[in-house]
């Protein structure tokens, strides 16, 4: 227990990405098994261990908290694995530190009456970052700012693979992943997928430049619309279907009408998942109310009927096509989806067109609901992992501006800790009274950046720890997808993927946006 | 005779705590007549008082921060003297350098307000005296049992490690200006670091005057004054408000460390954007507070400056009369 609570620790105050790479890295190679794949199951997937923890910490905490203190305390800390790893007594138990093993194995052995004094006797058994570590652990959310594809690239990293490696036999392993380890260190055999429906690493696709389009012929490349809402793989094999999101993540759960529409096919299809009602893909929002949850209700199924639009096959049945070039694949996907007609789900069509002025016609006109924009992809790419350049390209329609008001600004962090870098804008809601429609960190200079700072400490009216609010005096012009009907915030609208398009030194506040404007961009 | 009630004699009043019939008020935050001081912090020591009585050393920290004229007369303290009839005495708190509790002894009943105070070792002040007294007037800064500190000498050989696994990063440690900064420098000290420690320009004065007093600090050289190459892999010490500010981009990737007792919590440090949280602080924590307030055998204890609700509910546990003092003005959070 003693080197992942010491890796828990340092990841809390770590902010970098390639920091906690590095820290992640130095772990799985040098801790033994099977404690490093605990761990790896920790922060990816959870442990498989399904404990009452809240209720039997607060049974095992009485004796030694009085309750108010207790109260106090959580109060002050927030977290409550962080509160009761402080509040617990420094004993000096006879017993040696468990090792992450160690308390699987007595954890999953104690019955629910037992459970609190094993409980008990771990604590006893570690020290403050120890007892930290463990109730992180046993509650099943580390929060720790590393999420699961960040730790499956550590592991590659650790053993010299690429992330889609792991990918690919991630599905076929479980907790404590000792095969895994076995192969990537060249002591055993490739995890064999074998019968599991499992992820394959997804095909990505570049932004089109001004550049790119001299070395493109029309007739080389197959056009399809980029429909506005998840990209998904389905991965089914008889008796098990699963919906993974393109990071790999199994989001089955939240779908059960889908895998349920999938159960007699068999192959892994690629496509964009997308709430559909009377044929008419609705807005995002819809969308996201389905997403992140473990399970659903029949009601959610109903008021957010989901469906996949298919754009390419990478296994039809159980042969392997993504040697394939993109035209022979759909070919394949056309007749895949023939023969099994899966409902929920249709192909998505390709956009016919001879030159690319004609196909400009059609992204200048693609404002409608569902619509992001245009996909083009060479007829003879195969499907290749990852982000390879020179096959698929991501033609997004053009964003929207809105000139907007600063509000508050936030400190960054890391490098731009000493800066005020994030930025909280809105438009008028009345003539004297601003709301907020979105946050910005991106699309300025570093000297822009600077003149931000400045700018921002010398018209601050008030402080709030790290954030400042301004007085009504600079605009910014803000780029952005989409407007969205939100209840988080008091304006009611949300802007989606806002960033800095210019600001405007010149404009006076006075002459921003107001909220009817913005509500009137809300796709209906 | 029967010994007067505490409060009869010592109470709070806008102005500070005063003692009635000693005619003097302790760390009082508005200017008065006559002040009894216990530290140097801003907190509890400012400026403009007819006389001040306080040690030696706080009332050249009083000078070197607001000016040698800033009170009307200075009296150093010296053993146990009278003032109006109150005996008054000044022992060691061991908060910083020059604290002190101040000891009043009245008509059979005694007082001791400890100021803020610690009892772990400090190389750079004298260590806490403990004094059975009928009423205690404590801190409450850590006042909540979450509050553990870690042995400073522990945190400091943390700090030099990080310093030897990470030779090319500048360790900027955030530390409060007057106490927290000179004892960081003496415990890097006594673990052996000998190379210089880059100052704050804040810094200067109040270690300078530490040095005047006899505490060894070492080699110590201004920021300042420094080639930035020469910043590369050393300890530069600043005010913990100057960690994320301006001041600090000057410092190429530094490595962010705190030293405090409210790295404790985990929320606090990322709030500062702490990469090294050293748990090292010049008050209390929550176990030295109920050993000291238990040592002192006080039948009444005064809780003031900080946590007062969760201390004057455990003193409640405790068996003893637990009372919060409410001293408006006293708002500092400490460090």
């Amino acid at each position: 227990m003693q080197p992942f609570a010491e890796l828990l620790d340092r990841l809390v105050y770590t902010t970098a990405r390639n920091a906690k790479l590095k820290l992640l890295e130095d772990y799985f190679r040098e801790v033994p098994d099977p404690d490093r794949g605990w761990a790896l199951a920790a922060l990816t997937d959870g442990l498989p261990l399904r404990l009452p923890i809240r209720k039997t910490l607060a049974t095992i905490l009485e004796p030694h908290v009085d309750p108010l203190l207790y109260r106090l305390s959580r109060d002050y800390v927030g977290d409550t694995a962080e509160t009761v790893s402080l509040l617990w007594p420094d004993v000096r138990a006879n017993a040696p530190p468990p090792s992450i093993g160690d308390v699987v194995a007595e954890v999953s052995s104690a019955s629910s009456r037992e459970f609190p004094r094993v409980l008990e006797r771990l604590l006893d058994r570690l020290d403050v970052k120890g007892r930290f570590a463990l109730l992180k652990l046993l509650s099943g959310a580390l929060r720790v700012g590393v999420s699961a594809r960040l730790a499956k690239t550590a592991i590659a990293q650790s053993f010299g693979r690429a992330v889609e490696e792991i990918e690919e036999v991630w599905h076929a392993v479980t907790p404590p992943y000792g095969d895994m380890f076995a192969w990537l260190e060249g002591r055993g055999e490739r995890p064999d997928p074998g019968r599991k429906a499992t992820f394959r690493p997804v095909m990505l696709a570049h932004p089109i430049e001004e550049g790119d389009w001299q070395g493109l012929a029309p007739a080389d490349i197959a056009a399809e619309w980029k429909w506005d809402g998840i990209r998904v793989q389905l991965s089914a094999r008889p008796g098990d279907v699963r919906l993974f999101s393109r990071a790999g993540d199994d989001i089955s759960g939240a779908f059960p009408d889908i895998v349920q529409a999938f159960a007699h096919t068999e192959g892994v299809l690629d496509g964009e998942l997308l709430v559909l009602r009377d044929r008419a893909v609705a807005p995002f929002n819809d969308l996201q109310q389905r997403l992140n949850r473990k399970s659903v209700t029949g009601k959610m199924l109903q008021d957010y009927p989901a469906h996949i639009r298919l754009y390419d096959i990478l296994f039809d049945a159980q042969e392997d096509v993504r040697e394939l070039s993109f035209l022979e694949r759909r070919v394949r996907l056309e007749a895949w989806y023939e023969r099994f007609l899966p409902s929920l789900a249709d192909v998505s069509a390709l956009v016919p067109f001879a030159a690319f002025s004609e196909l400009e016609e059609k992204w200048r006109q693609a404002r409608e609901n569902g619509i992001e924009g245009l996909m083009l992809k060479r007829k003879d790419s195969p499907y290749l992992a990852g982000r390879p350049k020179g096959h698929w390209y991501k033609w997004k329609r053009a964003a929207l501006t809105l000139d907007c008001v600063l509000m508050y600004a936030q400190r960054g962090s890391g490098k731009r800790s000493s800066y005020y870098s994030d930025y909280t804008f809105g438009v008028w809601k009345t003539p004297d009274e601003l709301v907020p429609v979105g946050k910005a960190y991106s699309g300025f200079t570093d000297e822009e950046l600077l003149r931000l700072d400045r700018w921002i400490r010398t018209n601050t009216v008030e402080r709030f720890g790290p954030v400042r609010q301004v007085a009504p005096g600079l605009v910014l012009e803000i780029a952005f997808d989409a407007v969205q009907p939100s209840s988080r915030h008091k304006s009611g609208v949300a802007l989606r993927f806002p960033r800095v398009h210019r600001i405007r030194w010149d404009k006076p506040a006075r002459e921003a946006e107001t909220l009817a404007a913005v509500q009137a961009l809300i796709p209906s | 005779m029967p010994t007067p009630r505490p409060e009869s004699w010592l109470y709070p009043t806008e102005r500070g705590l005063f003692c009635a019939p000693g005619q003097f008020h302790i760390d009082p935050h508005l200017p008065v007549e006559r002040a009894v001081i216990t530290h140097g912090h801003g907190d509890h020591a400012r400026s403009g008082h007819g006389s001040v009585l306080a040690t030696h050393e706080t009332i050249e920290i009083m000078k070197v921060r607001y000016g040698a004229d800033c009170a009307g007369a200075f009296q150093p303290a010296n053993g146990a003297q009278s003032i109006n009839g109150v005996t008054v005495k000044l022992v060691p708190a061991g908060h910083i350098l020059g604290s002190a509790q101040i000891v009043l002894d009245w008509q059979g009943s005694r007082a001791v307000v400890s100021g803020d105070y610690k009892r772990s070792p400090d190389p750079t002040c004298a260590p806490f005296e403990l004094v059975p007294c009928d009423l205690f007037i404590t801190e409450a800064t850590f006042g909540l049992p979450v509050f553990r500190h870690e042995p400073a000498d522990k945190e400091a050989r943390r700090l030099l490690a990080s310093l030897d696994a990470n030779p090319e990063r500048t360790h900027l440690l955030g530390a409060y200006n007057l106490g927290k900064c000179q004892r960081m420098i003496a415990l890097t000290r006594e673990a052996g670091y000998d190379r210089p420690i880059y100052l704050h320009g804040g810094m200067r004065n109040l270690c300078d005057l530490y040095v005047q007093l006899g505490v060894d600090l070492g080699d110590l050289r201004n920021v300042m004054d420094s080639e930035p190459a020469e910043l590369r892999g050393a300890l530069v010490m600043c005010p913990p408000s100057a960690l994320s500010d301006r001041w600090s981009r000057r410092l190429a990737d530094p490595l962010t460390c705190y030293a405090s007792g409210w790295m404790r919590v985990k929320g606090r440090a990322r709030q500062h954007g702490v990469e090294l949280p050293l748990v090292v602080s010049d008050h209390c924590d929550w176990p030295e507070l109920l050993t000291t307030i238990e040592e002192t055998g006080a039948a009444e204890i005064w809780v003031t400056h900080g946590r007062e609700d969760a201390l004057v509910h455990q003193i409640g546990l405790m068996g003893r009369r637990g009372r919060a003092l409410a001293l408006v003005g006293f708002e500092d959070e400490g460090d």
